[in-house]
């Protein structure tokens, strides 16, 4: 058990700025003038700007009336991040940071990317705004999302193949750092996920968490009030903590959080930090951790390439100690039902990160009243798994 | 309080009007049985401390040579605690310096791993993702222990960084002279010696410099500029190629350097 020490940007005991001193001018810097934007009209006009034209916000939410009858419990919406702009909730962090960095004077980029979602948008984003840019991304995760790459390519962005440990997200971060270091007077780092050093944590929940807050306006226009229940998939944590933060003080909204179970958490192989409840550093922060006994981080295992990550962005480990929100895990046997649940009774083919809380939402909405109000955040679109999920079935849909 | 060991050893060679000279090994590469020979070659050699590496899954201020021995060293399944183990079975009398990330740490103990270090006549360390903001976590269980707890200062730190983290900086101050990860570097940024300049003036503890110094010529260049040097990269390929002249070269050439 860490000693609790004084330091900036903690949740309980996570949290921190665990990181080489050659990052500490950054980070010190980043967050002045993250403080300064959000304080600064004209920016925000800037990014709502962007993201109602760009990135094509307010999204809907959507009422799943098929799904819902399915069920035969709650009433389900559908947050539709899948309709953003390159088609994930990653745009709406990128984006934010893109325009930070502009804003910083740095006209580099080095972003890591694991599905590929947080690399396409951070590469979107750079075009848009004259922005040179590197993504680091795992070759194992190249494998399984080729055309992601090819997509960030097209987009001008270099992507470069990392092939230390699995070659997957952890990986990708460790090359990203690396570089971050080499390159801090010009380059900015867009980390993707709630994570790493204060004050990324905080950033990428201050850009996410329109999820919420539309949701919130959005389902009080069309209920008339709050909903019982909010569901959210957890790699690092963007998009729930983004849905989540709005609705943290609202204490009759239970909130509900996915980790990836992999294999099932009992193999061993999957990327549940919180189920594990192994608490230690990675990446700058403190959180639940995938470790073994020597301190040593373990690769983390999940069908989908996003959640394939060993630990839990700091705010979520402080919000399951205090029990605000629930986390629990579905398999990727489970994610596959999901998929095909999600594409058969409501015509949208999720993503796999976003099947995880599909499944879960669904088991959920059954043992809840007809009365009861369920959203849960569909984070992306499922064309880029659409390969993988073919494989794992065998080549057929069952 | 009296000086850390470490300090005095440090000062005991630049009295003698040199530069200190401090070597990095990454412990378990070659294999661990392999650790006390290194020390005794390298102490025998003429160095003045010795940096002790622990191998890490995730080594993210690291460069490729250091990368690779710690994964050669992670596949012969070294660890943090097998490394401590090893240490205390034969001490030494040149002060060693253990620099290993802050997760081992702690899955470790804090407290459980300062008494070890204690035990194994562990006098300074050096923990990279752990900036002077946090160290918190480690001090108060160092008080009254001997072992230095050294902060690396980079050419990033602002001013007032730099005053805050010299001033406190115990043992040395290890003044990285790159931006960016451990490893060979062929070119140093202009500014360097102004860095170095403005730290030896705050800095109530000697100057080491360190990250990309590999050349006998680098470390005569930069042994004349810092109270000393710390070369790693250069050491861990020497061991593994099992180059042992190219270790006494680059000693040799820190003797020889006239300071500035």
């Amino acid at each position: 058990m860490i000693q609790t020490v004084e330091g900036k940007g903690r949740y309980g005991r996570f949290g921190g700025q665990y990181v080489p001193e050659t990052l500490m001018g950054a980070l010190s810097e980043l967050e002045e003038a993250h403080d300064s934007a959000l304080a600064d009209q004209e920016f925000i006009e800037q990014l709502n700007g962007y993201l109602k034209d760009f990135v094509g916000r307010e999204n809907p939410l959507y009422f799943a009336e098929r799904l819902t009858e399915a069920a035969g419990g709650a009433r389900i919406y559908l947050k539709r991040e899948d309709l953003n702009h390159t088609g994930a909730h990653k745009i709406n962090n990128a984006l934010g940071q893109a325009l930070l960095a502009k804003r910083m004077g740095k006209r580099k980029i080095v972003a890591e990317t694991g599905a590929g979602q947080h690399g396409v948008a951070t590469a979107t984003a750079c075009a848009l705004l004259g922005l040179e840019c590197v993504v680091f991304m795992g070759k194992e995760d190249i494998r399984r999302q080729e055309l992601n790459v090819f997509r960030m390519e097209l987009l001008g962005t270099r992507v470069e193949s990392v092939d230390k440990g699995a070659g997957t997200l952890k990986d990708a971060v460790n090359e990203a750092l690396r570089y971050w270091v080499a390159h801090v007077e010009d380059t900015h780092y867009i980390l993707g996920s709630a994570l790493g050093p204060h004050p990324f944590p905080k950033i990428v929940r201050d850009f996410q968490q329109v999820i919420g807050q539309e949701t919130k306006r959005q389902i009080v226009e069309k209920e008339g009030r709050l909903p019982d229940a909010v569901v959210a998939c957890i790699g690092g944590g963007s998009n729930a903590i983004g849905m989540f933060h709005p609705f943290v003080e609202d204490e009759n909204v239970a909130l509900y959080g996915v980790e990836a179970a992999g294999g099932g958490i009992s193999t061993g192989q999957h990327a549940a930090a919180i189920a594990e409840a192994k608490e230690g550093v990675l990446h700058g922060a403190y959180m639940y951790v995938l470790q073994d006994e020597d301190g040593f981080i373990q690769e983390a295992h999940s069908i989908s390439a996003g959640l394939d990550y060993p630990a839990v962005g700091p705010e979520h480990c402080h919000l399951h100690d205090i029990g605000r929100v629930h986390y629990t895990s579905v398999t990727d046997a489970e994610a596959l039902e999901g998929v095909q649940l999600l594409a058969q009774k409501e015509g949208i083919i999720p993503a796999l990160e976003s099947a995880h809380a599909i499944h879960f939402a669904f088991g959920l909405a059954k043992e809840m009243h007809p009365d009861e109000i369920l959203v849960v955040c569909l984070s992306g679109r499922g064309d880029k798994d659409v390969q993988t999920v073919r494989d794992a079935l065998g080549g057929g849909v069952q | 309080m009296n000086e850390f060991t470490l300090t005095m050893a440090i000062r005991k060679r630049n009295e003698k009007g040199q530069s200190a000279f401090i070597p990095y090994m990454m412990a378990g590469d070659g294999g661990l049985d392999m650790l006390h020979e290194r020390i005794s070659f390298l102490e025998e050699a003429g160095a003045d401390a010795i940096e002790i590496g622990i191998p890490f899954s995730d080594p993210v201020a690291d460069g490729e040579v250091i990368q690779e021995a710690g994964s050669r060293a992670l596949k012969r399944g070294v660890t943090l605690r097998k490394v401590m183990s090893e240490l205390q079975a034969q001490l030494h009398s040149i002060p060693l310096v253990v620099m290993t990330y802050l997760n081992p740490v702690l899955a470790y103990g804090v407290s459980e791993f300062v008494e070890d270090c204690k035990r194994a006549g562990v006098k300074g360390l050096i923990i990279p993702d752990l900036p002077h903001e946090e160290r918190g976590l480690l001090s108060d269980a160092l008080i009254g222990k001997d072992i230095a707890l050294v902060p690396l200062i980079s050419l990033t730190s602002s001013l007032e960084r730099i005053e805050k983290n010299a001033r406190k900086a115990e043992g040395f101050v290890y003044a990285v002279t790159v931006n960016g990860i451990t490893g060979v570097r062929s070119s140093f940024a202009s500014d360097l010696m102004d860095h170095l300049t403005v730290l030896k003036g705050v800095s109530n503890v000697p100057v080491l410099a360190g990250f990309g110094i590999s050349t006998p010529e680098q470390v005569r260049h930069f042994s004349s500029i810092a109270d000393g040097v710390i070369v790693g990269s250069a050491i861990v390929t020497a061991f593994h190629e099992e180059n042992l002249e190219k270790i006494q070269s680059l000693i040799e050439a820190s003797r020889t350097a006239v300071s500035q």
